[in-house]
This record gives structure tokens, C-alpha cells and sequence, in this order.
């Protein structure tokens, strides 16, 4: 019989964190809920529900780099927590295709449609006589108004810059980790991460910008629809993401990871490259196409 | 139902707890797939019920010609809530239940990959269907526009709107993390010697349906969230004035929508796979065509997704494309129909209830199939669609199918899990009583829908009288032959003890361990021997 040997799968005990993570969950949802409903209350619901999420992942993720640190991992753990990561960022993957798709789907079918083309020409006569069909567009409606597309050579260039650099560095940092370079890791990591956030405050100054000299807006038309929800969820998969490579940061100085064991470093590298591969597909379909 | 806290391997391991704690922790906090699982299924059979009791009150409504009951708002409701909780509430969580307790049994793995994440899909749940619920208490009444939520009908929803569709998100992120499980568990936690062909068929159709889930549960999430930006934020996805289009709603639903029909009869295909070569005392016929098969309908289902919509409007070479694609979903699944009946080809076959149940199934299903083939044809389906006719057509894969191979597999794992063997008398009553009446409800509908009887509409003319009054008494005893069950849950433990095997024609690892199974099973991969004796 093998005592505490690497034969043993590490099934954990009881959990509190899942059951803290379904009862903040309650509370965000409600929360957001009630407050789109009118309910002024359901704000602060909302902010409850989002600190105990807040605590639970804190403690969920301290709870397994405790078990990961003390050795209760084997390669199997290991090999499980690597699969789980790939699902996850299919899935994440797939989440971003819904609005691709929407976007694909606009442009290449619903907006020609409404000009007329296909068999719509009596749609185009009828309910939007004189609409001609281009992208970008807020629809025949003219939905939001007047308004400036938001040109790709300019600030979404720099930020296209920053992030293929980002991927580069993250990828100098993980093989100075391998060979056991652990200042030039530190200091690849936190190139990483401050690109990460200065990407993020780019963003932030070209919405900014958008809004304000543009009057590019969610609400103009499906051209904003599709240019905000994209890069808007692309902008908070990249804050996470910048979030996720500080805490790694932080734990390379504490003196976590080996050379041949740094599960956690390489997910959130893979999480980073997947961002990176979004922003592509974006700045080619989204800014300059 | 309960685990037991008998635990014979408790040599065997020495780095987690031995047994149960006590109390509530040991469910709210739990880490063990059997325990999991034993939830998973209580839920879905409380959300089977109370699903169905909304299914009773459309049926009562639908007796005779005229309002008597409901207001027709408040019907509407009931159709809506009821497709959602029985689709996401009862199916789904009792297949995801199966797949907890018997996929580490199977592959000899001492429990899922990862427990704790295991444990957060499942007590989502709860949370997703508690505020789906508090919804028929909303001003404005639940959610009446159909569990499709087709805008701009669904934005007219009251109050219930954004709770309808956070409750959609809270389901979707469950169904992921439990997809996620089943995949890794599959993948990485197989006893060593067990390669992927050698993998029973319910662990093959959960790895194809978990791939399933995590392609297209996000999708749904997309699109929900769309409408709830449409609703409130001014966006303009499905709105044709600022050149988005209602119709691209529909594309991106059911982009969803038709792989999740499959994720709700591939694990049945599973159960019924596993429980027709044990009552026919031989080995499944083709085990891997079946799973070639499986997986060539988890790709098809992936480009069929617009059969839904024929009637909605789409260019002519989408229409012929849509209508071929679905036929070609006939074949692999006339293949699995053929191997099961190959499988039972000069067996010497019993029939318990498991396999009472899979009979059903394998009929009854086909009758399903045949009618989808029905309304794949695209110039047919513009008189079909919408009318008694789909009602008739989903309702026989999804109650005499899916339902069927969930009761199947309830009753085949039952003395697995409790130690005991169920009452056979009880069993077969509910059988028969389930499948009698399940005929009498949907059956007849195939006659309103031809005969032009429009869905969701809580009047109709009174031609359709007949049929109409049969269809209420046949749901109404299905709805208390299903008590008939919970009869059969209760008195579980009272029947003699099961033996390991439990089943003279039984075979795979779940056999080889303890009836009822301890609460830590596996906790080192079983021997090679072992392995292979049960895999022939």
C-alpha cells in the first residue's frame, strides 16, 4: 500500500467556496435585475453579491495555490487542471463567435436585405424606401444619428501594437521561467501586465473619444452595437486577463513555480494569447475591414 | 437514493476523508460525485414535477374548446416555463446526475476531475431555478413568449424579462462546468488500461454531448445577452431600423438550440446502450459504429440549425441546404436503431423494467424520428410548422425518448446505489401505465397538427374537440403514473439485497464494485485483470 504517493488523485475535502460562489451569484443576479427594473435598491444588492463573488474567488484560488505549493498536486491534477483550462477557453471562444456571427450575419445578410438585394425588393420599397445598404450603418432607422467610424490607423493600431508585444514578452518571461532566469522573468511578467493596462486605459480614452467627438455610441445603430459588445467584452477579458498576469507577478516574487511545475503561469499565458487572437480578428473585422 | 457511508476501501487511501460528514455540510459542501449526483437527480425529479404540473394545466385547458381555467397570458406562461424547466431543469441535470455517479464507476476513476467546480454546478442550479420561478409572482406575469424567446415578442415581457435571461446565464455557466468535468474526467481519470474504444457507450455519448455543451451553451449566452442589451442598453441586434434583424436572433438560437437537442438524447442513446446488451445476454452490436455514429450526429447537428426557421424566410439554396442536412441525420441514427436491435438479434432476453423502459425507448423514439424526417422536408414543413403536429414530434424524443432513458437508467443503477433491489411489480406498473398514457397524450396530436391545430394557443375550433380531450386524459395519467415512481424511490431500500453484479447479464467496471457503492470508490485505478474481464 502507497502512502500519500503520486498514485493518489488528491480529491478534496468538502468545500465551502462553491456554495459562497452560488449565493453571490444570487445576489448579482437579482441585483442587476431588480436594478434594470427601476429598483434603486437592486444596486447595492448587486455590489453585495459582486464582493462575495470577489471574496469567494480570492479564497477558492488561495485555497488551491496552498494545495498546489504543499505538493498535494500530481501530474494527473495537473494534467486535469490543464484540460480543464483548454475547455474553458473553447468555451470563452464560442462566446465571442455569438457575436462574430452577429456581426458576419449583418453584414453579409440583413443589411443588404433591407437595401433590397436577395428577393427583398419590396422590403426595400415598402418599409425602407431609398435605403441603400453599407457598412458601416445604422440601419435605415438612422438609429442614434449622425456619426464618425471610428478610423483603424490610429489609436486601435497602437493598441494592436501593444498587444502582439504583450504576447511576446509573456512568452520571453515563460521561457525564462523553464531556464530558471527569474529576474528577467519578473521583469518580462510585469512588461506583460502594465501593456495589459495601458491597453485597457487606451481603450477607455478611444471610447472616451467615441462618445464624445463621434458620437459613436452603443446605441448607433448595429455598426455600435457590434464595435461596442465586441470590444467591450474583448476590453474586459483583457482587464481579467491583466489581473490574472499580476497575481502570477506577485507570486514569482513570493518564489512560487519551478522550472518544470507552473500550471498556473502557463494557463493564464494561454488566456492571454486567446485575448491576443481575439483583438486580431477584431481589428481585421471590427476597425479595418 | 442516498450514498452510504459504508466505506470498504478506506485502506486504500489515507489523504482525504474517509467518510460523510453529517448535516447539511455534507451536501452544500460536497466533493463527492456519488453525493452530487444523488442531488442532481432529486433536483431534476422536483423540477420533473413541478414542470409537469405546469404541463397539467395546459392540458386541463386544452380539454374542451373555450377559456375555463386560465387566462390565456397566464397560459402562455405555462407553456413557456414549462419547455424551460423541463428542458434545462429535469433533463439535463438527471442525464448530468447519470453521468456523476456512473461515468467514475465506469472508467474506474475515483471520483470527477474536479470536485469542487463539480459541486458549483450543481448548487447554480438551484439559484438559476429559484429565480426563474419567483418570476410567476412578477408584475407582468413570468415569461409568456416561449421558451425561444424570440424578439421582439419576448421584449414585451414585465418584470420577469431580465430575470428570465440571468437565469438563462446561471443554467448556461452550470452546464458548461459540469461539461468541462465530464470531458477531463473522461479524458484523463480512465482506469489505465481502458482505452477509448474500450469506453462503455454512456461515458462515449457524455464525452460527444459534453463537447456539445461547451461549444454551443456560450452561443445561447451570447444571444440572451444581446436581448438584454437590446432591452435595455439601445443596441440594435434585432432591430431592423438600425440594420440588425429579428431573424438573426432566431439563427443564433437555434445555432444552440439544435446541438442541445442532441445533448438531451445522446446520453440516452447511452443509457439504452448500455441496458438492452445486459437484458439480451450478448455484447452490444458495433460498438464502434455506435460511436461513430454519435459523433457523426454531434457534426451534423452543428449545420441543421435553420430547420427550425423554414418558415421565416431564408434564400432558396439555405432552405435546400437545411433540408438536406437534416435527412442526412437519419442515417447514423438508423445505425444506432439497427444495432440495438442487431444487440438483441437471438439474445436471451428478460424484461425487467430497465429494459421494459429501453423497448419503449428504441420504439417510440423512432416514431419521433420518422415524424423529425417528416419535418425536415422543407415544402411539408410550411404546413407543419407551428402547429399540434411539432408539439406531437418533439414530445415523443424528448418523454418516450429521453424520459424513458432516464427511467431506464434509474431503474438499472438503483440497486447500485441503494444496495437493494426496487419493487419489479411497482416498476412494471409504472411502465406500463407511463407508456399507455404517454401514447394517448401525443399521439393523437399528430392527427391536430395535420389537421391545421395551431401551438401555443389556449382555444381552438371545435373540430379538434376529440383528439384534444384524449390528449388531457392521457397527460393527466401520465402526470399520476409518475407518482407511481416516486412509490418505487420510497420503498428502495426495502427490497432484498442486491448482489454486485446486481444483473445476471451485467457487465463493466460499476459492477465490480459493492452494492450500494461505497462512498469513495477507485481510489487506486483498478487492476489491469479486473479491467479486462469486465470490458469483454
Amino acid at each position: 500500500m502507497t502512502t500519500h504517493s503520486d498514485e493518489h488523485y488528491y480529491v478534496p475535502h468538502g468545500s465551502h467556496w462553491p456554495a459562497v460562489g452560488s449565493l453571490g451569484l444570487l445576489f448579482l443576479m437579482v441585483g442587476v435585475s431588480s436594478w434594470l427594473n427601476g429598483a434603486g435598491a437592486g444596486f447595492y444588492i448587486m455590489l453585495t453579491g459582486v464582493a462575495i463573488i470577489i471574496f469567494m474567488i480570492t479564497g477558492w484560488f488561495a485555497a488551491v495555490i496552498g494545495e498546489s505549493e504543499s505538493g498535494l498536486y500530481n501530474t494527473q491534477v495537473d494534467a486535469s487542471f490543464r484540460q480543464g483550462m483548454f475547455w474553458f477557453i473553447f468555451s470563452e471562444v464560442m462566446f465571442f463567435a455569438a457575436f462574430f456571427g452577429a456581426l458576419f450575419y449583418a453584414r453579409n445578410m440583413s443589411i443588404p436585405w433591407l437595401g433590397g438585394e436577395s428577393n427583398n425588393f419590396f422590403t426595400n420599397l415598402l418599409l425602407w424606401e431609398g435605403y441603400e445598404s453599407t457598412w458601416p450603418t445604422n440601419g435605415p432607422g438612422n438609429i442614434g444619428g449622425e456619426y464618425e467610424t471610428m478610423p483603424p490607423f490610429g489609436l486601435p493600431l497602437i493598441n494592436t501594437a501593444l498587444l502582439l508585444t504583450s504576447s511576446i514578452t509573456v512568452t520571453i518571461a515563460h521561457h525564462a521561467l523553464i531556464a530558471g532566469k527569474r529576474t528577467q522573468l519578473s521583469i518580462f511578467l510585469a512588461a506583460t501586465f502594465l501593456l495589459g493596462f495601458v491597453f485597457v486605459y487606451l481603450q477607455g480614452v478611444e471610447y472616451i473619444h467615441a462618445y464624445q467627438d463621434l458620437n459613436l455610441t452603443l446605441s448607433t445603430g448595429i455598426y455600435g452595437s457590434t464595435f461596442y459588445m465586441l470590444t467591450g467584452f474583448h476590453g474586459m477579458h483583457v482587464t481579467i486577463g491583466a489581473i490574472m498576469l499580476t497575481i502570477i507577478f506577485f507570486r514569482v516574487l513570493k518564489g512560487h513555480f519551478t522550472t518544470d511545475k507552473h500550471f498556473a503561469f502557463e494557463a493564464v499565458a494561454w488566456y492571454w494569447h486567446f485575448v491576443d487572437v481575439v483583438w486580431i480578428g477584431l481589428y481585421v473585422f471590427v476597425y479595418w475591414m | 437514493m442516498t450514498a452510504t457511508t459504508v466505506d470498504t476501501n478506506a485502506a486504500d487511501h489515507d489523504d482525504h476523508d474517509h467518510g460523510p460528514t453529517k448535516g447539511i455540510g455534507r451536501w452544500l459542501f460536497s466533493t463527492n460525485h456519488k453525493d452530487i449526483g444523488t442531488m442532481y437527480l432529486i433536483f431534476s425529479l422536483l423540477m420533473f414535477f413541478i414542470g409537469g404540473s405546469m404541463a397539467m394545466v395546459i392540458r386541463s385547458e386544452l380539454a374542451v374548446p373555450g377559456l375555463q381555467f386560465v387566462h390565456p397570458e397566464f397560459f402562455n406562461s405555462m407553456t413557456t416555463m414549462h419547455a424551460l424547466i423541463m428542458v434545462f431543469g429535469a433533463v439535463m441535470p438527471a442525464f448530468v446526475g447519470l453521468a456523476n455517479w456512473m461515468i467514475p464507476l465506469m472508467i474506474g476513476a475515483p471520483d470527477m476531475a474536479l470536485p469542487r467546480m463539480n459541486n458549483w454546478s450543481f448548487w447554480i442550479l438551484p439559484i438559476a431555478f429559484g429565480i426563474l420561478l419567483s418570476t410567476l409572482l412578477m408584475p407582468g406575469g413570468a415569461p409568456a413568449g416561449g421558451w425561444t424567446m424570440y424578439p421582439p415578442l419576448v421584449l414585451q415581457t414585465g418584470d420577469a424579462f431580465p430575470f428570465l435571461i440571468f437565469s438563462v446565464h446561471l443554467m448556461g455557466l452550470s452546464s458548461i462546468m459540469g461539461a468541462i468535468n465530464v470531458i477531463v474526467t473522461i479524458i484523463n481519470m480512465r482506469a489505465p488500461d481502458m482505452t477509448l474504444l474500450k469506453m462503455p457507450m454512456f461515458v462515449w455519448t457524455w464525452l460527444i454531448t459534453a463537447y456539445l455543451l461547451i461549444a454551443v451553451m456560450p452561443v445561447l449566452a451570447g444571444a440572451v445577452t444581446m436581448l438584454l442589451t437590446d432591452q435595455f442598453f439601445g443596441t440594435s441586434f434585432f432591430l431592423a431600423a438600425g440594420g440588425g434583424d429579428p431573424v438573426m436572433f432566431q439563427h443564433i438560437f437555434w445555432f444552440f438550440g439544435h446541438p442541445e437537442v442532441y445533448i438531451m438524447i445522446l446520453p440516452a442513446f447511452g443509457v439504452v446502450s448500455e441496458i438492452i446488451p445486459t437484458f439480451a445476454r450478448k455484447k452490444l452490436f458495433g460498438h464502434d459504429s455506435m460511436v461513430y455514429a454519435a459523433s457523426c450526429i454531434a457534426f451534423l447537428s452543428f449545420i441543421v440549425w435553420a430547420h427550425h426557421m423554414f418558415t421565416v424566410g431564408m434564400p432558396l439554396t439555405g432552405q435546400l441546404f437545411f433540408m438536406f442536412a437534416t435527412m442526412l441525420i437519419a442515417v447514423p441514427t438508423g445505425v444506432k436503431i439497427f444495432n440495438w436491435i442487431a444487440t438483441m438479434w437471438r439474445g436471451s432476453m428478460t424484461f425487467e423494467t430497465p429494459m421494459l423502459f429501453s423497448l419503449a425507448f428504441v420504439f417510440l423514439f423512432t416514431i419521433g424520428g420518422f415524424s423529425g424526417l417528416m419535418l425536415a422536408i422543407q415544402p411539408a414543413d410550411v404546413q407543419y410548422h407551428d402547429t399540434y403536429f411539432v408539439v406531437a414530434h418533439f414530445h415523443y424524443v424528448l418523454v418516450p425518448g429521453s424520459v424513458f432513458a432516464i427511467m431506464a437508467g434509474a431503474y438499472y443503477w438503483l440497486p447500485k446505489w441503494t444496495g437493494h433491489m426496487y419493487n419489479e411489480k411497482i416498476g412494471k406498473l409504472h411502465f406500463w401505465t407511463s407508456t399507455i398514457f404517454v401514447n394517448l397524450t401525443f399521439f393523437p396530436m399528430h392527427f391536430l397538427g395535420l389537421a391545421g391545430m395551431p401551438r401555443r394557443i389556449p382555444d381552438y375550433s371545435t373540430q379538434f374537440t376529440d383528439f384534444n380531450t384524449i390528449a388531457s386524459v392521457g397527460a393527466i395519467g401520465f402526470g399520476l403514473s409518475q407518482l407511481i415512481f416516486v412509490w418505487v424511490l420510497l420503498t428502495a431500500k426495502k427490497g432484498e439485497t442486491a448482489t454486485d453484479r446486481v444483473w445476471e447479464g451485467s457487465h463493466g467496471l460499476e459492477w465490480t464494485v459493492p452494492s450500494p457503492a461505497p462512498w469513495h470508490t477507485f481510489t487506486t485505478p483498478p487492476k489491469a485483470r479486473i479491467a479486462n474481464e469486465s470490458f469483454e
